[in-house]
């Protein structure tokens, strides 16, 4: 088994830009090593600030962000593709392990099986623009996890596809989270798919933004194709739906 | 072939055969307007005299383009890590790009005081422009997100540019080329008028000039094919290498495909 997950830790976080608008008020939040949290909430709660902060991208006004410290602990994955048009999807993935100067055999052997574990064998010598939405957005995932982080972050990954496809992949993420039990913390603006995927929602509201509310998802259910229409996942659907209702009206 | 070569080829063809009948049926004099089949008969009586003028003409747009090449990228990418430089510097470069060459050119020949280098100086001094306004959009036109990617793996100046700057580049770098491989050519001819100096090293605006004193039209009119030929030499050229470049990825390079 691959590194395990490791926590993060939010505390008191709060960010103005320059223009004087606050976008995040006072944030404080725990993520245990190994759990699976969304961040749900409307646009403009923030949301995506609070992943970059996470990430390191940006600074927070006030407050402190503990996460993993090293270079390969954190994968990212961001709302479009970002892949590198010119470059293969092999070479799209083996760029994290080339930025840390691996051997260039050591990288391939690594890119190829992370490729092959997003389902994409074969598509190794294939340019972004010859693949799907959906394959691109593989290829992002497996250069998220190509260095075997310890923590994920997604940010609204799946928001540009079809239907079809993001429950495709909503399956394939679970899988990939309980095979290597990363801590995973993935942003979205979709009820359904925060109840689908995660172990808790932390539900955000607006102006300036801020954690309005938290809701485990209490269910014994496996997450499969099956869950989506158990009375569990109505049920917290409806529940999520109401606390997301709270925190924009409030 | 397809329909793209054949369309403007049968409308040449077409011109030159109403042009040779013209000029026939109205027994236009050669020193006036020369038809197309004497101009060709006099490119390869006189080629002993144009095909070292060529060579000339060719090598300093040649040259002259490889230094816009060097200068204007070297100078882009210095632009692209530094915003002091770029604040300071392209000014300049745009005061450089707006004089017209013509004007400049006398005052270069005097300091240059060597025809070859000053011809190269304003050949280059047309070409480097666009090279260097087209790889700093480049450069800038990099994918947020991939720049944050990069800053997540720790890449640094240095890798991120060679990693993710100069590639994202080099579509918008192959557009300035096209555009400076022409403006380098004009470059060479225009100064060449300027400095007007004769002998054996000269180019084909010399002998322009010089057919041009003597009345041999048909000469005039050899050269100046041969400044055209040369031209969409050039932007073929650089057409197929870009396409080469690009034609796995970028937008650009697509059509025709899918």
């Amino acid at each position: 088994m691959p590194a395990t997950g490791a926590p993060v830790r939010v505390s008191a976080v709060s960010k103005h830009f320059d223009n004087g608008l606050q976008a995040l008020s006072d944030v404080s939040l725990t993520v245990a090593a190994g759990e699976f949290v969304s961040l749900l909430g409307p646009s403009g709660c923030g949301k995506t600030t609070l992943l970059r902060i996470i990430a390191g991208l940006a600074t927070p006004t006030s407050g402190s962000v503990g996460r993993p410290t090293g270079r390969h602990d954190m994968g990212f994955v961001f709302q479009e593709p970002t892949l590198m048009p010119w470059a293969t999807a092999l070479a799209n993935v083996e760029l994290p392990l080339k930025l840390a100067g691996l051997a260039r055999s050591e990288r391939r052997a690594r890119a190829e099986d992370a490729l092959a574990g997003v389902g994409l064998a074969g598509f190794e010598k294939s340019y972004p623009r010859e693949l799907s939405g959906g394959m691109k957005m593989r290829v992002s995932i497996a250069r998220a996890l190509v260095t075997q982080p310890r923590l994920l972050l997604m940010d609204e990954p799946f928001a540009a596809l079809d239907e079809i496809s993001r429950h495709r992949l909503n399956l394939d993420l679970l899988a990939l989270w309980q095979q290597r039990r990363f801590t995973a913390i993935f942003v979205t603006h979709s009820v359904f798919e925060s109840v689908f995927l995660s172990q808790r929602i932390v539900i955000m509201g607006t102006r300036p933004g801020r954690i309005a509310s938290e809701l485990p998802v209490a269910t014994s259910h496996a997450r499969d194709e099956a869950f989506r229409t158990s009375a569990d996942y109505v049920a917290i659907c409806r529940l999520a739906s109401a606390q997301l209702g709270q925190a924009m009206a409030a | 072939m397809s329909v793209k070569v054949v369309a403007p080829l049968v409308l040449g063809l077409l011109v030159l055969g109403l042009w040779e009948e013209a000029v026939r049926a109205l027994a236009v004099p050669p020193y006036i307007l020369p038809g197309p089949i004497l101009i060709a008969r006099t490119l390869v009586a006189d080629w002993s005299t144009l095909a070292p003028s060529l060579w000339v003409t060719l090598s300093i747009t040649l040259a002259a383009l490889g230094a816009a090449v060097v200068v204007g990228g070297v100078l882009a990418v210095l632009f692209s890590l530094s915003r002091w430089v770029e604040l300071s510097l392209f000014p300049y470069a745009v005061v450089l790009q707006v004089t017209p060459v013509v004007a400049i050119a006398p005052l270069i020949i005097v300091w240059a005081n060597d025809v070859d280098l000053s011809l190269l100086i304003c050949a280059w001094l047309v070409a480097f422009f666009p090279i260097l306004s087209n790889t700093i959009l480049g450069l800038r036109s990099v994918d947020r997100n991939l720049l944050s990617l990069f800053e997540l793996y720790g890449a640094g100046r240095w890798r991120t540019l060679v990693y993710l700057r100069l590639p994202a580049a080099l579509p918008y770098f192959l557009g300035g080329l096209r555009i400076s491989g022409g403006l380098a050519l004009i470059g060479a001819v225009v100064a060449e008028f300027v400095a007007g100096t004769g002998g054996n090293a000269s180019g084909l605006a010399w002998r322009i000039l010089e057919a041009g004193y003597q009345l041999k039209v048909p000469r005039m009119f050899a050269a100046l094919a041969l400044i055209s030929a040369t031209g969409i030499a050039i932007f073929l050229v650089l057409t197929l290498l870009s396409h080469l470049l690009l034609r796995r990825w970028h937008e650009s390079a697509l059509d025709g495909q899918e």
